[in-house]
């Protein structure tokens, strides 16, 4: 028995036809009319820590509007590129979480819509609407402040310093392994280290009269040279020391071997048992030790064909104080919504992060950021380490920077 | 018509003589007729091949409709062509060595050539940070950035209503009038509507929409725009919730017909560069920009950049040297494990094998964080314990660094070139060696002049892959040293254990410390195949001579 080529093509065709009608019809059918029917859906890329407190937040709207939520559980590194890449085709979330150092390049690349927050704004600390504010429009919701501070062991000194030479005055006195813990590690940590060059006068861009940042960089000069033999100093004298990585000093500080550690909200859960205070960071250079704030919050995809869910969900729903102290139990980190902080606050390591937080500065969202922490702290984990001298490598740093920032 | 492609046939075809092609086809067209052919009768391999083929079938028209759906006509027209090039060549009986070939052959398109071809397309574009997406993306873009709120107007409650297929808004002012317009009619106060506690309920001659209906129809509601007065200066009411308004104007104005963007406040006008943004006559240009071919601009900044000169050439030669010391070391070490654990005195020969497998069977992300912590100075493993407190700066130290590397991947490497040279050494035949013997070599002789040929014959390929892999081994590199120690003469951020792949990684920004640019990466990439691939081809073409030998 012979057939023909088609014969046999037609008949596979039918096959795979028959194979595949019942999930044929799934992609051609309009999705917004199948969304109309039921209160539209929602798409939502969260990270492990804030997924159980996104999802009550989204039950509560579920009820009330019949809208589905669905949330994409994400890692949280991977979101600023995926969300980037994702967004022009279309595929990415109607809502992410976010840094709100990331604004830069999100509004750069377009992929961000503005938020009108219209009186609710007034409801939240002004370092979070700032931090989320380009050019006179707020781009995110803001939902938690975070900040470092001096987390003090009580038991091993039960005042708070008043200077940095008084801390690691009476961090020696208590005879412990290490005066005072900043952790460093080989490639340095400028964040860690920022309130401490703040504190000579040497913040990293100039600052604008709003708050924001202008691309104009600040840490050179006279007060950068003096802050980088400051840490030239610390470091001959041991106190800093780039083999201090934050894993070391987390074990190093819940062993009670220090009375002092730099370092925020996130380190809390490595110290059970100890008794706890929280103090602002003390000045090394006489000035306000001012250490960054990073606001974390949610941002609306420019591209989003659920804008107006988006939005409601964002600025009807995760702006009331249940959704943030939920969100502030997952994470640990002061609400911004200023009710749900004061709330919080009744936890006096929380209300101790919130005062420091306070005088803090929103850590810069310009694009030009970037550019600048990669020569940031390997210098300055070379001049503690000795192995650059200091006012050079600072002054080459700046000459770097600059550098990049032009070819950019 | 190589005979490996060919299936088994009958054995006829072992029967005939070796002719001239033309014979041969014909030889082969009488064999088929004699046993009906491959693909011309329902012989229960038939029925299974039709099965099959069914299901990939299935799968591909599933793409092919999911990709219509999207959108997506590049993905739907390769898998047309690849499904009908599926049938043609199962169905067909001109195309026999083509079934064997089309499995890989496919996958070879889509996971390499296509790769390559992408990369080599985005190489000639500006993708990257501000060029993210089309010219429609980032005009739209543009436009919703600079339509702002009015400053210090006051949030109005806001009802969607509907006339018809018609939608307009609904507000409620502060001293408690009503308003109603839509696209085209500036608000107006009615005076016969009814609020409920701020809330427009009713208003006559139109519908209030409840949520169902407004998300039925979201776009279009957040995309309405309802001038406040006949003034297109006063603004207009806009809503991003459809539960309250707010009055926006926009600063920005996009003219299709010029191609133009206009500053409403300052008159400045804003046309297209060939960089993909929208410039001014002065030279500003704004943030949004998109993707535009830029040629050969991404070769010339790779190259062109003074501040990456000199270290390219140390990172380049470092490169190689890493490369090739990998190789060599992991191999001599295989070798010799492998050497001495196929002499047969060696007792408990198994578990030592098994152990040696160790390394390798580790993911070499986790090997090398795990080392990286090891070979920390103060507090790692080998100062700490092994060398007794010393403080040896393994990982700071350019010269002990690029040892350290070496080392770790000594570590990770030497179990795979142990795996195939224990493999290459026991399909040595037997007989060969016991001819060296009686020949009269001794051992050295019959190692250098019969083993060692032999195996390099089987080795050598892998060694040239193992050289290539080396060459872009991105992992050690950035989970070990992350590049580091850095330079200190250069004013970029690379480091004297930098490879090619770790810069390309640093300076396209991918690793997002500078402005990401993947057309420069992309670029950096394909400059970086074609050095792999030539020292590959030249590679493979100096084995040849091996297998002389044989």
């Amino acid at each position: 028995m012979r057939r023909s080529i088609s014969l046999v093509a037609v008949l596979a065709t039918a096959l795979a036809l028959a194979a595949c009608s019942s999930s044929s019809d799934t992609p051609a059918a309009d999705p917004t009319t199948e969304a109309a029917a039921d209160g539209g859906s929602l798409t939502i890329w969260v990270d492990e820590t804030r997924k159980p407190a996104v999802e009550a937040a989204a039950t509560a709207f579920e009820e009330e509007t019949g809208t589905t939520v669905e949330l994409v559980l994400k890692n949280f590194d991977d979101i600023r590129a995926d969300f980037l890449a994702q967004v022009p085709t279309g595929e990415g979330p109607d809502i992410t979480v976010g840094a709100h150092d990331w604004l830069g390049e999100m509004t750069s690349n377009g992929v961000v819509a503005p938020i009108e927050l219209g009186d609710i704004a007034a409801d939240f600390e002004p370092v979070s609407i700032e931090a989320f504010t380009q050019d006179g429009q707020v781009y995110g919701l803001p939902y938690a402040v975070e900040n470092i501070a001096l987390i003090r062991n009580t038991a091993l000194a039960p005042q708070a310093p008043a200077t940095w030479d008084d801390a690691v005055a009476t961090g020696k006195a208590a005879g412990k392994t290490y005066p005072i813990l900043v952790q460093m590690g080989d490639e340095g940590d400028p964040y860690t280290m920022y309130p401490l060059q703040t504190s000579f006068g040497a913040p990293v861009f100039v600052q604008n009269e709003d708050g924001s940042y202008a691309p104009e960089l600040a840490l050179g000069g006279e007060p950068g040279t003096a802050f980088s033999q400051w840490l030239a100093a610390q470091g001959a004298a041991k106190v800093l020391d780039p083999a201090i990585t934050y894993d070391i000093a987390v074990a190093a500080f819940a062993a009670g071997e220090s009375p002092y550690i730099v370092g925020g909200p996130w380190m809390l859960d490595s110290f059970p048992g100890l008794d706890l205070a929280i103090d602002p960071i003390p000045s090394a250079g006489g000035q306000p030790a001012q250490p960054f704030v990073g606001v974390a919050g949610f941002y609306v995809n420019a591209k989003s064909e659920n804008g107006l869910l988006a939005n409601d969900f964002l600025v009807n729903f995760m702006s009331s104080e249940d959704a943030q102290l939920a969100l502030y139990e997952a994470g640990d980190r002061p609400p911004a919504l200023i009710a749900a902080a004061d709330t919080a606050s009744a936890d006096p390591i929380t209300a101790g992060f919130r005062a420091v937080g306070a005088d803090a500065v929103p850590m810069p969202s310009i694009p030009e950021m970037g550019s600048v922490w990669s020569f940031w702290g390997v210098t300055e984990a070379g001049i503690v380490s000795g192995a650059q001298e200091p006012v050079a490598a600072w002054t080459k740093m700046v000459a770097d920077i600059q550098g990049a920032l032009d070819a950019s | 018509m190589s005979s490996p492609l060919l299936p088994q046939m009958h054995d006829p075809v072992v029967a005939l003589p070796p002719e001239t092609p033309r014979s041969r086809r014909a030889a082969r067209r009488v064999l088929r007729d004699a046993d009906g052919g491959h693909a011309t009768n329902f012989s229960r391999g038939f029925v299974v091949k039709l099965l099959l083929l069914a299901m990939i079938d299935a799968l591909g028209v599933y793409v092919v409709m999911a990709a219509w759906g999207q959108g997506s006509f590049g993905i739907l027209w390769s898998m047309v062509g690849l499904l009908v090039g599926a049938n043609y060549v199962y169905f067909s009986k001109r195309a026999l060595p083509m079934k064997y070939i089309l499995p890989g052959l496919s996958f070879l398109l889509v996971y390499q050539i296509f790769v390559i071809l992408f990369t080599g397309f985005v190489a000639f574009t500006n993708y990257g940070d501000g060029h993210n997406s089309t010219k429609a993306d980032a005009i739209e873009a543009l436009l919703i950035q600079n339509e702002r709120r009015v400053e210090g107007s006051d949030a109005y409650p806001l009802t969607v209503l509907a006339d018809g297929d018609e939608l307009a808004f609904a507000i409620v002012t502060s001293d408690g009038d009503v308003r109603v317009g839509r696209a085209e009619a500036p608000l107006e106060t009615i005076d016969e509507a009814e609020v409920d506690d701020d809330v427009v309920t009713a208003v006559p001659g139109y519908e209030v929409l409840g949520r169902q209906a407004i998300l039925a129809r979201q776009s279009d509601v957040t995309d309405l725009r309802v001038p406040v007065s006949s003034d297109p200066a006063d603004g207009s009411i806009r809503t991003q919730d459809a539960r309250s308004g707010y009055v926006f104007i926009s600063t920005m104005h996009y003219d299709e017909t010029t191609d133009s963007m206009t500053d409403a406040l300052t008159g400045t006008v804003y046309t297209p560069n060939d960089d993909g943004q929208f410039e001014s006559a002065d030279g500003a240009t704004l943030a949004v920009g998109w993707r535009v071919l830029v040629g050969f601009d991404n070769f010339v900044k790779a190259f062109g950049d003074p501040r990456y000169s000199t270290p390219f050439l140390k990172v380049f030669a470092w490169t190689v040297a890493f490369a090739a010391l990998s190789v060599v070391t992991t191999f001599l070490l295989g070798l010799f494990l492998a050497m001495v654990f196929n002499d047969e005195r060696v007792k408990g020969r198994k578990i030592y094998r098994t152990l040696m497998i160790l390394p390798y069977a580790i993911p070499g992300f986790l090997a090398a964080l795990l080392w990286s912590g090891m070979l920390n100075t103060k507090f790692g493993f080998v100062n700490q314990i092994l060398l007794g407190g010393a403080e040896i700066p393994w990982l700071t130290d350019p010269w002990l660094a690029k040892l350290a590397v070496l080392g770790v991947n000594l570590w990770l490497g030497f179990p795979y070139m142990f795996l195939i040279c224990t493999g290459a050494l026991q399909s040595i035949p037997g007989d060969v060696l016991e001819a060296a013997k009686i020949d009269g070599a001794g051992g050295i002789r019959t190692w250098k002049s019969v083993t060692m040929p032999l195996l390099l014959i089987a080795t050598a390929p892998l060694l040239i892959s193992s050289f290539a892999f080396n060459f872009n081994n991105f992992t050690l590199i950035y989970m070990l040293t992350g590049g580091g120690p850095r330079f200190a003469d250069a004013s970029v951020p690379l480091g004297h254990t930098d490879i090619l792949i770790s810069m390309v990684y640093s300076i396209s920004g991918v690793d997002g410390n500078a402005a990401k640019d993947y057309g420069l990466a992309s670029a950096l990439s394909i400059v970086i195949f074609v050095i792999v691939g030539t020292i590959s081809a030249i590679a493979f073409r100096q084995t040849r001579k091996l297998e002389e030998i044989n």
